[in-house]
């Protein structure tokens, strides 16, 4: 996993930003960055205590929470500390938030991972009053960059590798000349998966089509509404794909249903959906792109049970095996793999820069 | 004389026991009964929810408590207007939206400065909601479309139109967009109620202010008179030159003025900017709408279900902690809304045939006299 310096991270949110071009590994270590500010290592007091802060959803989504928890198991049963999760309730206040991250705090819990963007204003707040706790916000971001709080660490992940290679797939695997993309909701982090998306179809055939949808413009709903990507999917199907990537969450389930009775190609997103998926549903899920969020919580968690918690951005690459794809179900054939290899290479050794913004 | 007069007072006291406090009661403990049964038949540990829910709650959480109960109180005091008049307003949730989405625009571009912004700013959010509740009263009275569909449609217009707007106009914040911060000017200081925790916020204060105009509009004025006349039958205010479709409209403008106030303790005390989902607090319209159900359309009793929704929904927070899923608290927020309005329809029940006993045994002794 690559380890950012201040400057390298400033550039990162500036690239999540402002959609500047170029990645945050190229500012790596220049130290021009006159703001940058020392920081020491956080020295967690006593023996790990680690919790678990969940968006709305929870444990059981089948998709980002569930991967924190993989990451926090793996972790517990490795290293054998005491654990806690907490959940958001839907239609909570930033101050209940707040209490979440404090309530933990105040119980002992020293590692603290809130799960999902939501938390970085939270964690921003609380994590100055606990200067002996590690926090970590998965896709998180600093939205105060002028005041850095050494004691967290953000966990973003490179969506549009992992996006790259299902886009490789899709265009491998279309015969219509047409692939879809389906997003919750249209922000930037939902914007990352749809730029790498479309630049692995492109590289490998200029000629296909890239069709994109989102179900809601700025609505979080958009990743919990079945219907609404079942609608979105049909709609896609009409313009003519017949292999569609979603990166909607739970509304993905609806998206399979569509292709599934269409009888067309589906990617799944976050975790390796094939193994969830319907036996009906089964036969139709391609491959998904995997962030490997169990991934960051693990290493995190390891960071701060060795001494040394991460702190400020870590970017989880491809080369880092932060992002992927899948082939549970071997429905992708070997020549797609091998084709897919073949620009995963290209990715890792920086012969290949994918966009962050479509 | 005065005996006679403490003893109406004694008597008034008891009814209020009987009658108000004692079915509230009843209502709250029979709605704990019933999600401690929830609790227990999920298998999770009973006495931590107990004692959790029934624990003092922290300095913090105190605030919390008080703050959110402000906004909770607005939406209801919107609600219960227009329950008062026979009209459900199910729109208080876009109403809020509008108004915040507005007041936050408003407040961000800082044409009026310092402290004269806020109120400006309360001006501007308190119109939104007026314009957003006439879209549904104006189908209402001209061409009959019941407000309630229409409302709940605009409730998603208006987060729609909210974050296509803040989208558009609005400044890029990490992943998402928010409208333009406040300047520290025009950011009041709260009420410090303890040294380790943060302030109430100030603007909670509305809560108060509208609760007493509301009890005031009500009780005293011509136009609660109207108002209630016209809930109680809209054909009896007509025969007593009570136009219904205006009352409808202005009730309803009203209404929409309180629903564009909800979001603006918070608003002003805490996010100082707009932005859907991070920056915002969805859902109050329809928390409002319980707790006018709750309190029964009185101020008394909006402020007491306002803090006890509050109470339970900032308690939750630590359930999990002890094994349990915070949900649970949404069973006994609506366990006590209905247990409050069966157990009032008891005591009502009650109360009617024991002044009809009353009243018989006043009249038996003239009745059976006459004859001798």
């Amino acid at each position: 996993m690559r380890r950012l310096t201040r400057a390298a991270a400033l550039a990162g949110a500036a690239a999540l930003a402002l959609s500047a071009c170029g990645t945050a590994a190229d500012n790596d270590g220049d130290g021009e960055d006159t703001n940058a500010q020392e920081c020491e290592v956080t020295q967690i007091e006593g023996d790990p205590k680690v919790a678990l802060a969940y968006d709305v959803g929870g444990r059981g989504d089948q998709s980002f929470n569930d991967a924190a928890y993989a990451g926090f198991e793996q972790a517990q049963t490795e290293f054998g500390f005491e654990g806690t999760e907490g959940e958001a309730s839907s239609d909570e206040s930033e101050e209940v938030r707040e209490q979440r991250l404090r309530g933990f705090a105040g119980d002992g819990y020293n590692v603290i991972v809130g799960v999902g963007f939501a938390y970085s204003e939270s964690v921003d707040k609380v994590a100055p009053d606990y200067p002996n706790v590690a926090f970590a916000v998965i896709d998180g971001f600093d939205p105060t960059e002028d005041e850095q709080n050494c004691n967290v660490a953000y966990l973003t992940f490179a969506e549009n590798e992992g996006s790259f290679l299902v886009g490789v797939a899709a265009a491998e695997q279309t015969e219509s000349n047409t692939v879809g993309f389906v997003g919750g909701v249209n922000n930037t982090l939902i914007q990352k998966f749809e730029a790498g998306f479309a630049a692995g179809v492109e590289a490998v055939n200029p000629d296909v089509e890239v069709v994109s949808t989102y179900i809601e413009e700025t609505d979080p709903r958009g990743f919990g509404d079945p219907a609404g990507g079942q609608a979105a999917a049909e709609g896609l199907i009409n313009d003519g794909a017949d292999v569609i990537f979603h990166a909607a969450g739970a509304s993905g389930i609806g998206v399979f249903d569509a292709v599934t009775s269409a009888d067309l190609w589906a990617i799944g997103v976050d975790s390796d959906q094939y193994l969830t998926a319907s036996p009906e549903q089964q036969p139709h899920i391609l491959t998904s792109m995997l962030k490997r969020v169990d991934v960051a919580t693990y290493d995190f968690i390891k960071s701060a049970v060795d001494g040394e918690p991460l702190s400020s951005y870590s970017l989880f690459t491809l080369a880092d095996e932060g992002v992927g794809y899948s082939t549970s179900g071997d429905l992708l054939s070997e020549e797609i793999i091998a084709t897919i290899e073949d620009y995963e290479q290209q990715i890792i050794d920086g012969e290949i820069e994918v966009p962050e913004q479509p | 004389m005065s005996g006679q007069r403490n003893g109406q007072v004694g008597r008034r006291i008891t009814q209020a026991v009987t009658y108000s406090i004692l079915p509230t009661v009843v209502a709250i403990v029979a709605a704990l009964v019933a999600t401690s049964i929830v609790v227990w038949a999920t298998g999770a540990p009973i006495g931590g929810f107990v004692d959790t829910m029934l624990s003092v709650p922290s300095h913090r959480d105190t605030i919390i408590i008080v703050n959110q109960a402000s906004m909770i109180a607005l939406s209801a005091f919107a609600a219960a207007i227009c329950f008062r008049m026979g009209l459900f307003n199910i729109g208080v949730e876009g109403q809020y939206i509008v108004g915040a989405c507005a007041g936050a625009f408003f407040a961000g571009a800082g044409i009026v400065p310092g402290p004269l912004n806020i109120l400006a700013t309360l001006v501007v959010a308190m119109f939104a909601g007026v314009v957003w509740a006439m879209i549904a009263a104006i189908l209402n009275v001209t061409r009959g479309v019941s407000e309630v569909i229409s409302a709940i449609m605009l409730n998603y217009v208006a987060l729609t139109l909210a974050g296509y707007l803040v989208k558009n106009y609005g400044e890029r914040s990490g992943y998402t967009f928010t409208t333009p911060k406040i300047a520290p000017s025009s950011q009041p200081l709260g009420f410090g109620l303890f040294a380790d925790a943060p302030d109430i916020w100030a603007l909670a204060i509305l809560a108060v202010i509208v609760g007493i105009g509301y009890a005031f509009l009500l009780g005293w004025t011509r136009f609660g008179f109207d108002l209630r006349t016209t809930g109680e039958s809209r054909t009896a205010a007509l025969a007593n030159g009570i136009d219904p479709r205006r009352m409808v409209l202005v009730v309803m403008a009203i209404s929409g003025a309180i629903a564009g106030l909800v979001w603006m303790p918070s608003f002003f005390g805490s996010t100082h900017t707009f932005g859907i989902p991070e920056y915002f607090q969805r859902g109050l319209g329809f928390t409002g709408l319980a707790v006018a159900l709750l309190g029964r359309n009185t101020s008394l009793g909006i402020g007491f279900g306002s803090l006890l929704f509050a109470f339970l929904a900032t308690q939750s927070n630590r359930l999990q902690s002890v094994g349990v899923a915070r949900d649970v608290v949404e069973i006994t927020q609506g366990v006590v809304v209905l247990m409050v309005v069966i157990a009032f329809e008891i005591a009502r029940r009650i109360k009617v045939r024991r002044e009809q006993e009353r009243v018989a045994r006043e009249l038996e002794p003239a009745t059976t006299g006459a004859p001798a």
